[in-house]
């Protein structure tokens, strides 16, 4: 086993993630405590130069054809080469789509153990230590690995380093030529309709709102208040609201002046995308919903009482 | 008389009503099967009661109901009639035995059907009147659930009044012009007297003509009477054949226990629901009183059945293989009111129960509704909480409540859902609880042990979902030791009373408020503070209509000092709340208004009221939901805080009720 | 199309989740165990498949708490095959034990593709679906909202953050892991799964011994401690929209006239 702290580097064609970041300034912390190098692990075709600005000591770039577009087939195998040959002390990967296709694959592959979920990493002599998130954010596991280990990291956990200039080394791809798996489309959603990212105030629905015919709710608040209405998984997915107004893990991620939460419950997916609000208010009846613990506002109302009255609150006091 | 010709008539007549009612006979006999030929005595009651004696019209709303009994009892009598004028196209004197003129009944008769052709006369002209000229809203279908028979010609109504003025008129021709004709006859003098309104016509008529006009008056009454025969089965009139044995035939299991699918033929409509098809004479009492049709639902139980018996009877096109849409089936409370006012026994609810369990089983339902059965089935609640969550209202108690399973109790309290998990109704559980508590009342729980009872869930169609939680419930029953039950929730009440004995046997069951009242009136609670408050009470439809519950609480409220001041819909004609048959897990957001605001509003036009008392957590949460939307000057309050105020043990009723305001 | 979807039971999230005396696991003694809900999203994209495709959909699942009901049910929504792996699992399975059970099992099945639910709230040591199909050696798609045909092989719609959507094209075996199947799951009423029981329509197996060591130790579970809790407002809904109207306004995001 060796020194270094490894992190796969997520890009779509040569632009990095904000996630790849955190962990290299995760990585740094680490690799000065066992006295090794921060490494990144590059995986592309035609996008070296995504290496330089990197936060790392070195770069190890793997280009090769199948890496155009992210096949998980391809990251897996091309990672366990990189993994076998160097024996990283740990491999930190984003627990995002990409990193659940690679962290598991790869320590399947490896043999490396791996601590799914984590919120926290630290070395402690021969052992890592990490705090994973499980049982939905309910409880937290301290888990303990001797020797090597792969972290699949939860967004928002370590705080972003940027800018370095990484030495970057090049390293032939070996076993990428004969994939089952091929690459047909990528579909980003048209933002013609409003992107919510760029929004200051956001009304927010979840599985509360209990019906399509119900938003128009959360609708005339938003008008009232001059913001749009997004939405958790389980609307979105119901088809009641665009996929593009989808707050959280796999959709988008908002930092609104004003985020008011109807009948969200707050799963861990949804709070990834929402908790850096500057204002959380949020309206759900279980006093136990996790959405409290990241809201600076609350109340137990039932929602269909309070969305009408404040709508009505607010019209009257704007045209006061 | 032409007695061939007559004959003639008679023989086409009756050969085509054959031919029309043959294949309605073979629907019957193709349907499914149903139990319905046991206690005959029983059912003789009913239907001398409800048939013959005409109960619901008497009851219902007037003057329409009299005026249905009157043509009723004038078409009892008026048969006689028929049969005699049918024997005169072979005898021109014949009278049916007993009935002739100088037989014991001939002058009862002959004075009898006077005086009823005319009473059936005045009864048509104001069945007339109502559909001609006042245009009673009830008979042309309500909006938007009865837009298709609100879209049809109404010509039928009017024919059939037609016909029967003229029969009447017929007959009183037929009788008059033979006062005329056989003036001198003994018959004639011996009837003298005893047909006034005969003698009437018999002045108009001339001497010369009489024969003739006797002539014209039996063939008017007996070609109209034959023609009106065939019209009945091709119309809503076919009624008057079936609804007597359909009123005889209705079921005599509790109203609170619905009826199992025929395992044999699932979703197979039995033949007393093809009866009941053929019964519906499209009154609309059942639309009239119906909560999903007055909120602007897709349901009306009239157009319901109307559309199952124009599917039955091959008159329509389905729509996507449906009869009636999921829309129309999901929109039922199951609250009975149509069952209740239905005249000729048509029994909707189970019908329309029926109708959910083949959606149920399709996976048809709104996520919501699909989460809530999911909940009970993971959970045994509605709410999806741990079922260790159940007895946890009880922490804010000074004491213990036993638990049934670990020591002998007298009671065993069924709290029920809403009373264990819902903020409001958990404040009214506590109550309960330290009344009895503190009147040395024995009584117990079942903890984590209880599941929702099922009643919703059984009336939502989830029938096996039903089973599991009654087998569930049984197996805590069997653990535990008590004398009786109590329930809070009076829809639980209901199918422990009523369901639950089919799976075994069942200790008595008991409502709270049955179990208040019989404390307070033996002495055990005292209550020396009357509470000097002008109240109403909202009677639950599983407590009153289904169970006919409606004293204990007005007892109760007499014994508190409360004033009751009753709303126009009481007792077992009482007003859904709009949260029962498991609508309070769908979306009401598309009612055009719900009939929980529409009961406060009725409460609201007694004038001034200091509560609106209820006894079901369901009705807490929908009354206190309804008040705070409508904007009224009264608090909606469970009954056991006026209990306790006049125990003069407890706060400040207005505080109670503070702590139940939204 | 024969498809297998391996279904998992876990601990009811609805529960307090009790911990064992040492505390580095869960109580499973006491806890109640429901599907895990990406499992049952998984059956649905399965029966959806089938439904265009033809072929078969078989479940899988290890003997954990009250499995049968989880089989049966998918039985009684429309799977054609259900088979339940004996052995001893009361203390919990990893992941990578559960993986390397399936690729045993699945050793000796013949499939085209495995739908498994992307993750579940336990999989502490890696979602079970992409440690499968490494061991199997076969292609992996994670986070799938849609499995459907595409010439002679499958189209996986693979779902990233900000709503981006990847399709891959599956030409051989695969293991996809399921997010979202594109309809709810559907409901299969009480007497469905009671008649599919009483078909007896289970098949068993003994799962493998398999040599299947995480290589990671739990020390602790504990409850994360909340850093911060809303500041809840009081009052019946006028009085809290009042509240709401005030926090907003000084704040400046009302713009109100007066």
């Amino acid at each position: 086993m060796g020194n270094d702290i490894f992190v796969l580097v997520e890009h779509t064609q040569g632009a990095v993630d904000a996630g790849t970041h955190e962990l290299l300034g995760k990585a740094r912390e680490l690799a000065a405590q066992s006295g090794g190098r921060a490494v990144a692990c590059l995986l592309h075709s035609g996008a070296r130069a995504a290496a330089d600005g990197l936060a790392a000591d070195a770069v190890l770039a793997v280009e090769h054809p199948a890496l155009e577009h992210f096949l998980p087939e391809a990251y897996v195998k091309a990672m366990a080469a990189l993994l076998a040959e160097h024996e990283p002390r740990a491999t930190l990967i984003a627990n995002t789509t990409v990193g659940m296709d690679v962290a598991g694959g790869l320590s399947a592959r490896a043999g490396v153990p791996l601590v799914a979920y984590c919120t926290a990493i630290d070395l402690d002599g021969d052992e890592l230590v990490a705090t994973s998130q499980v049982f939905g954010g309910k409880l937290n596991a301290e888990v303990a690995v001797d020797g090597a280990a792969i972290c699949s990291v939860v967004a928002g956990s370590f705080a972003p380093a940027e800018g370095g200039s990484p030495d970057v080394q090049d390293v032939a791809a070996t076993g990428l030529d004969d994939l089952t798996t091929s690459f047909i489309a990528r579909i980003v959603p048209e933002v013609s309709d409003v992107d919510i990212t760029a929004e200051e105030i956001l009304v927010s629905v979840g599985r509360g709102i209990a019906g399509e015919d119900n938003i128009e709710l959360a609708q005339e608040l938003a008008d009232a208040l001059g913001g749009v209405v997004s939405a958790s998984r389980p609307v979105t997915d119901g088809g009641w609201l665009p996929k593009a107004r989808q707050v959280g893990k796999s959709g988008q991620k908002v930092k609104p002046k004003l985020y008011i939460a109807v009948g969200i419950s707050g799963a861990p997916e949804h709070l990834e995308g929402m908790a850096e609000a500057e204002l959380i208010i949020a309206i759900n009846t279980d006093e136990n919903a996790p959405i409290f613990d990241v809201a600076h506002y609350g109340t137990t109302e039932d929602l269909f009482d309070v969305l009408p009255a404040l709508t009505e609150q607010i019209e009257a006091a704007v045209s006061a | 008389m032409s007695p061939v010709l007559f004959s003639i008539a008679l023989a086409v007549a009756g050969g085509v009503f054959a031919a029309i009612l043959a294949p309605r006979a073979r629907l019957l006999r193709n349907a499914a099967p149903a139990d319905r030929f046991g206690d005959v005595r029983e059912r003789l009651r009913r239907t001398a009661v409800y048939a013959f004696g005409q109960k619901k019209f008497l009851r219902g709303e007037q003057p329409a109901g009299l005026m249905h009994a009157f043509i009723f009892w004038g078409f009892m009598i008026l048969s006689l009639t028929v049969v005699t004028l049918f024997g005169r196209a072979y005898d021109e004197h014949f009278y049916l035995p007993l009935l002739g003129p100088d037989e014991p009944l001939g002058h009862a008769y002959t004075l009898l059907r006077d005086l009823i052709q005319v009473t059936v006369v005045i009864a048509v002209l104001y069945a007339l009147y109502r559909r001609v000229i006042a245009h009673t809203p009830r008979l042309f279908g309500f909006q938007p659930a009865e837009e298709r028979l609100h879209a049809e010609t109404h010509w039928e109504g009017i024919l059939i009044l037609c016909l029967i003025l003229g029969i009447m008129l017929g007959s009183l021709l037929h009788e008059g012009a033979r006062i005329v004709e056989f003036a001198g006859s003994a018959d004639t003098q011996a009837e003298k007297g005893w047909e006034p309104i005969s003698d009437l016509v018999a002045q108009l008529i001339p001497s010369g003509s009489a024969p003739t006009i006797a002539e014209l008056g039996f063939w008017m009454h007996n070609l109209i009477v034959l023609t009106f025969l065939n019209l009945l089965p091709l119309s809503k009139h076919f009624h008057i054949i079936t609804a007597i044995p359909n009123v005889f035939f209705g079921s005599l299991r509790p109203r609170g226990a619905l009826p199992k699918d025929d395992p044999e033929a699932p979703g197979k409509f039995t033949w007393k629901q093809v009866l009941d098809m053929y019964s519906c004479t499209e009154c609309g009492r059942c639309s009239a009183v119906c909560p999903a049709t007055a909120s602007g639902s897709a349901l009306a139980p009239r157009q319901l059945i109307l559309d199952l018996r124009d599917d039955v009877l091959g008159r329509t096109e389905r729509v996507d293989g449906k009869v009636v849409s999921n829309d129309v089936l999901w929109a039922c409370t199951t609250c009975m009111a149509c069952v209740e006012a239905c005249p000729v026994g048509i029994e909707h609810v189970p019908t329309i129960v029926q109708g959910r369990r083949k959606l149920v089983d399709a996976g048809e339902m709104e996520p919501m509704l699909q989460d809530t059965l999911q909940n009970f089935a993971t959970q045994g609640n509605s709410y999806g909480k741990s079922s260790r969550m159940r007895a946890r209202w009880t922490k804010g108690l000074d004491f213990k409540i036993p638990d049934a399973r670990k020591e002998p109790v007298q009671y065993l309290w069924f709290v029920g859902d809403f009373a264990s998990f819902d903020e409001r109704s958990q404040e009214a559980s506590r109550r309960i609880a330290r009344i009895l508590h503190g009147a040395g009342v024995s009584f117990g729980m079942l903890y984590e042990a209880e599941r929702n009872a099922g009643n919703d869930v059984r009336r939502i169609g989830e029938e096996g979902l039903f089973e599991l939680l009654v087998e569930q419930n049984m197996e805590a029953f069997a653990g535990a030791e008590f004398e009786a039950i109590f329930t809070t929730d009076p829809h639980s009440h209901n199918t422990l009373k009523n369901e639950y004995s089919e799976f075994g046997a069942m200790k008595p069951v008991y409502h709270y408020t049955e179990l208040l009242t019989e404390l307070v009136e033996n002495g055990t609670i005292a209550l020396p503070e009357p509470v000097g408050v002008k109240v109403t009470y909202h009677d639950p439809c599983y407590l009153a209509r289904y169970n006919r519950i409606t004293d204990a609480p007005r007892r109760l409220l007499a014994a508190v000092g409360a004033e009751l001041c009753e709303m126009p819909r009481n007792g077992t004609n009482t007003f859904c709340c709009g949260a029962g048959g498991g609508r309070i897990w769908m979306d009401d957001s598309k009612l055009v208004e719900r009939p929980s605001e529409q009961r406060v509003k009725e409460a609201a036009r007694l004038g001034d009221l200091d509560y609106f008392v209820v006894t079901c957590p369901k009705d807490l949460a929908m009354y206190t939901d309804a008040a705070a939307t409508v904007g009224v000057g009264f608090e909606v309050l469970e009954i056991s805080a006026l209990v306790e105020r006049a125990m003069g043990t407890g706060a400040p009723v207005a505080v109670l009720a503070g702590e139940q305001a939204v | 199309m024969d498809i297998v979807v391996p279904m998992q039971q876990t601990v009811d999230l609805v529960e307090e989740l009790e911990l064992n005396d040492d505390g580095t696991d869960v109580e499973r003694e006491y806890l109640k165990f429901v599907a895990n809900e990406w499992d049952e999203q998984a059956l649905e994209e399965a029966l959806l498949l089938k439904e265009a495709t033809g072929g078969t959909v078989t479940v899988v699942g290890i003997d954990e708490t009250d499995v049968d009901g989880t089989l049966f049910s998918a039985l009684a929504k429309g799977a054609d095959r259900a088979v339940k792996l004996g052995g001893d699992f009361e203390s919990g399975v990893s992941s990578h034990r559960r993986a390397a059970i399936l690729a045993a099992w699945l050793g000796g099945e013949s499939y085209d593709l495995v739908l498994v639910g992307v993750q579940s709230p336990e999989d502490l040591d890696g979602q079970t679906g992409v440690i499968l199909a490494n061991l199997l050696d076969v292609a992996h798609v994670s986070v799938a909202i849609g499995v459907q045909p595409h010439e002679g092989g499958v189209k996986v719609s693979q779902e990233f953050g900000g709503g981006v959507v990847q399709e891959l094209a599956l030409s051989g075996r695969a293991v996809v892991g399921i997010q979202a199947a594109r309809q709810a799951p559907r409901y299969v009423s009480i007497s469905r799964v009671r008649a599919a029981m009483q078909s007896g329509a289970l098949e068993e197996a003994d799962a493998a011994d398999v040599d299947a060591s995480t290589g990671t130790t739990v020390r602790r579970l504990y409850a994360p401690e909340s850093t911060s809790h809303a500041e809840m407002l009081a009052g019946d809904a006028d009085d809290v929209a009042a509240r709401i109207l005030e926090i907003v306004r000084e704040r400046g995001l009302v713009k109100t006239g007066g």
